[in-house]
């Protein structure tokens, strides 16, 4: 479970059918069990009408037969995001009004994604997004402005210029990243003991 | 009015000080002998000549040093002006009413002659001379909220107007409280806002938002807000706290009054006409402890404030560590004599 | 904050039929200077000293927001109304002194969009004509998609053709046409705003379509100027100002409270953006809702009422104001 903290930080909800022309499907990992339930509740021509985007990383091929079975329109499972974005892009270039954007799994992904599907021109506040499986951090570094992926521990080593930071819940959309702020800036060396905050 | 110029720094020999009359007109913000977040909101009308709330945009004795500290910094980090496309004719707006207010109101500074669309500024103090096209961004050396706002003292941030929220997609960034542009930029007003304590708790920020969705054309507001600094540092920025961070431990008994300062945002409101958009100047004013006591009334009250001060906003605005040591040194100035109401110096 | 936005004395400079029901005004300032300049979309309120009462009515700009010389309306008769359009077509002459207000806008252009689509009825063409010469000006990609009841009464229809043909698109009534919504929304690129203006039930045929087809909500927008309704009298007290004030059967609430002398505040003086918000201290009643702004929970709760649109009806209503 992901807390509620301030008002930056994304929440989510639970994947709902909304009616569309198009359904936009992407997810990762733990996120194809909301997709699964999601079909629970959908009409019997919805997946007829959807295309799936689906990055299985560390959960194999644990989901992709229960995908198939919901015959969506378009089915793509890739290695990782960034094999995916050309056809994500794709996708959302040929894409008309009335497209439904559903996300699901890490912060990450959804992140990312929702960033593509904004810069499409889809208001953020209508996209749909359901957090599932890991809770590991995205978080750009707001000295060097590197992103480092898949934060676990707190304070860390940003994987760019190597600065202890600390992360912080403040959240931006746009970067679709949490904010990392040197951690020992008023007393340098002075760097707190790390702990496994997201896993 | 003449102003003179002053030649000062704000990083590394740091020798920005205050006039004796600068130190006068200076925005003191606390009416009352405590401190807690409030919806203060005022009309931005021009009142007691000489004060910085007499002209729409106070152009004081550091404006030159100033506006040559934010080309340095953003030669070192252009991120600190960011436009999202949607807000490029807010940025003229934003031109335009800089240009015609500060050309009214400070006509011996600044001219703007327009013949139709062709415009032809000139800024005395920066030896600037521009003719351009009005609303022809290929007519300016920068986009036009960049090209104004090097001009012109303070931060900007200009909120487009959308779904009853307003929206962070622009702005100018280089003298800032600790809060990162970059970062922020997409926000709306709830999320930009949404690292400080209490407030959001308090209901400040909803009533806010509904009052600034509201600013009419015409009818600009203004409010303070407060922080404290050490150094005179004018980009105390989250991008550059590993540097800056560290200086906060220079501080000593001794050096306290030429270190320590109070720094005072005087942030205005103004609704823009072509873009429906709101623009925010955020101007920072700094004054060393040293200057602040030489008002007795102020520095009565300085000291209750800070002394009093919920721990929250004093962690928040990131000089909790050394309060222990400013209270002290504060206290010096306090003998406990009743203080008179408002702002201004017995 | 005082009421209502900054005011612009002004006369009136032409006053220009249109068609059988449409008049067209237009104001310049009475010092000979420059209008504010405005965002297409934007409203302005103008104040009719109608005998011995003060109405107040907003009406959208539709002359080209650069220009500013002056400010351009038009209105519709409306023989059952209130009376306020009644008065701009009978009363109002060239050379009259009047006093506007600075323009305000709660239907601005979302200027991300990547295309515009202009919905309009009626007399809902007014703010159109405006964004429209704003669009064009910055070669924005909209479309218009106009109903009007028959090519008699279709105002500005012909200018619109002339100046944007392609883009024009005209639906009469009497000849039985009418837009194909469904059609319309279909296949228009991700990134489109649609835009409405007209009778009530246009307005929400084109929200409820919209919905349906999965457009997102900030994607429409729509503008309704609710007149105050007429209805019975009834007695207010003002708490704070301590005065017993009657609200007549064509006054709204809000004219009732400036009429007794005391300040309130507005701005659109249709329901919808929330300025004139006012706490209710005591009722006995059923408050009569007409406004966009209060959610369904504040009605409920009967602690808030806007004056500019909605009535009351029963023994005791006491505001604080
Ligand atoms: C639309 C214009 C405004 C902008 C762009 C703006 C921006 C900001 C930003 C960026 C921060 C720093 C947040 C952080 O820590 O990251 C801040 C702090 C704050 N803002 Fe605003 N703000 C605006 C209007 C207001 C208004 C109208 C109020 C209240 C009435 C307000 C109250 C505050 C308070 C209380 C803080 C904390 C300041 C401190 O304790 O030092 N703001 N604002
Ligand atoms: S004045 Fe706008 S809602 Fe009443």
């Amino acid at each position: 479970m992901l807390e509620g903290t301030i008002p930056s930080r994304p929440v989510y909800g639970a994947l709902e059918i909304r009616p569309g022309r198009l359904h936009l499907i992407v997810a990762d990992a733990e996120g194809a069990e909301a997709i699964l339930d999601l079909a629970a509740s959908a009409p019997p021509d919805f997946f007829a009408g959807a295309q799936i985007i689906y990055l299985p990383k560390k959960s194999g091929d644990k989901f992709v037969a229960g995908l198939e079975q919901l015959a969506p329109a378009q089915l793509y499972v890739g290695p990782s995001y960034e094999a995916a974005l050309p056809r994500l892009r794709r996708v959302l270039a040929g894409a008309h009004m009335g497209l439904q954007v559903y996300l699901a799994g890490t912060e990450g992904l959804m992140g990312q994604a929702m960033l593509e599907a904004t810069q499409a021109g889809i208001p953020h506040s209508a996209i749909q997004a359901e957090h599932r499986g890991s809770t590991v951090r995205r978080v750009q570094c707001v000295h060097c402005k590197g992103i480092t992926e898949d934060v676990t521990h707190d304070p860390f080593r940003c994987a760019h210029c190597g600065l202890h930071l600390f992360v912080r819940d403040h959240y931006s959309r746009r970067i679709a990243a949490f904010q990392g702020v040197r951690v020992d800036a008023e007393d340098p060396g002075n760097i707190p003991e790390s702990v496994e905050r997201f896993r | 009015m003449t102003v003179i110029f002053k030649e000062e720094t704000f990083h590394d020999d740091f020798t920005f000080r205050n006039s004796p009359e600068a130190v006068k007109r200076f925005p003191f913000p606390f009416p009352e002998d405590s401190y807690m977040y409030s919806v203060n909101l005022e009309p931005h009308k021009s009142y007691r000549p000489g004060s910085v709330y007499e002209r729409t945009f106070d152009v004081d004795e550091h404006y030159v040093s100033e506006m040559r500290d934010r080309a340095r910094v953003l030669a070192e980090d252009p991120l600190r002006c960011q436009s999202l496309p949607h807000m490029t004719l807010a940025g003229w707006d934003l031109l335009e009413l800089i240009m015609t207010s500060k050309a009214e109101e400070y006509p011996e500074l600044f001219e703007l002659h327009r013949d139709g669309t062709k415009w032809h500024w000139i800024n005395r103090p920066l030896g600037i001379e521009q003719k351009f096209t009005f609303l022809d961004e290929t007519t300016l050396p920068y986009g036009p909220m960049e090209y104004i706002t090097r001009q012109t003292q303070g931060d900007f941030a200009v909120l487009d107007q959308r779904d009853d929220n307003l929206w962070m997609d622009a702005g100018m960034v280089t003298t800032q409280a600790d809060w990162s542009l970059d970062f922020d930029i997409g926000m709306n007003f709830f999320e930009w806002h949404a690292p400080v304590p209490k407030a959001h708790e308090m209901g400040i920020f909803q009533r806010a938002l509904k009052f600034l969705l509201n600013v009419q054309q015409g009818s600009p507001a203004r409010r303070l807000n407060w922080t404290m600094t050490v150094y005179p540092l004018l980009d105390t920025s989250p991008e550059n706290y590993h540097k800056w961070g560290v200086m906060k431990k220079d501080l000593t008994l001794e050096n306290m009054g030429q270190m320590m300062h109070l720094r005072v945002e005087l942030q205005t409101f103004f609704r823009l006409p072509r873009s429906n958009a709101l623009v925010f100047p955020i101007r920072c004013y700094l004054i060393k402890l040293d200057e602040l006591v030489t008002v007795p009334k102020w520095a009565r009250r300085f000291h209750r404030v800070i002394r009093d001060l919920p721990t929250e906003l004093a962690t928040y605005k990131g000089f909790v560590t050394n309060r222990p040591k400013i209270v002290e040194w504060l206290s010096k100035y306090d003998d406990g004599a009743p203080t008179s109401p408002g702002i201004w110096p017995d | 904050m005082s009421a209502g936005a900054a005011k612009i004395p002004v006369t009136v400079a032409e006053v220009t039929p249109v068609n059988e029901l449409v008049t067209r005004f237009k104001f310049v300032r009475r010092d000979g200077g420059p209008m504010p300049t405005f965002s297409g979309g934007a409203h302005t309120v103008v104040e009719m000293n109608d005998k011995d009462r003060v109405r107040r009515n907003p009406y959208s700009i539709m002359s080209d927001p650069a220009d500013r010389g002056g400010y351009s309306i038009s209105i519709r008769r409306d023989d059952n109304g209130r009376g306020g359009s009644l008065f701009m077509h009978r009363q109002v002459r060239p050379g009259m002194e009047m006093v506007i207000s600075n323009p305000i806008n709660l239907f601005a252009l979302d200027l991300r969009a990547r295309k515009h689509l202009l919905l309009a009825g009626g007399i809902g063409i007014t703010p159109f004509l405006a964004q429209i010469k704003q669009l064009a000006g910055m070669n924005g990609n909209f479309e218009l998609h106009y109903s009007v009841r028959t090519t008699s009464l279709a105002s500005y229809a012909d200018e619109l053709a002339a100046n944007y043909r392609p883009r024009v698109h005209l639906y009469h009534d009497d000849r039985g046409e009418q837009i194909d919504l469904p059609a319309l929304l279909d296949g228009q690129p991700l990134g489109t705003h649609v835009y409405v203006c007209g009778p009530k039930g246009m307005i929400a045929w084109v929200r409820k379509t919209a919905t349906a087809l999965g457009w997102p909500r900030e994607a429409v927008h729509h503008e309704e100027f609710l007149a105050p309704a007429s209805g019975k009298p009834f007695e207010v007290m003002l708490a704070r100002s301590n005065k017993m004030i009657q609200v007549g059967e064509h006054q709204s609430l809000l004219e009732a409270i400036e009429a007794a002398g005391v300040e309130a505040p507005y701005l659109c003086r249709g329901g919808a953006c929330g300025q004139c918000e006012t706490d209710v201290l005591e009722y006995e009643g059923t408050f009569l809702h007409k406004d966009h702004w209060l959610t369904p929970a504040q009605c409920a709760s009967g602690t808030k009422i806007m004056p500019c649109v909605s009535r009351f009806e029963g023994k005791t209503l006491v505001l604080d104001r």
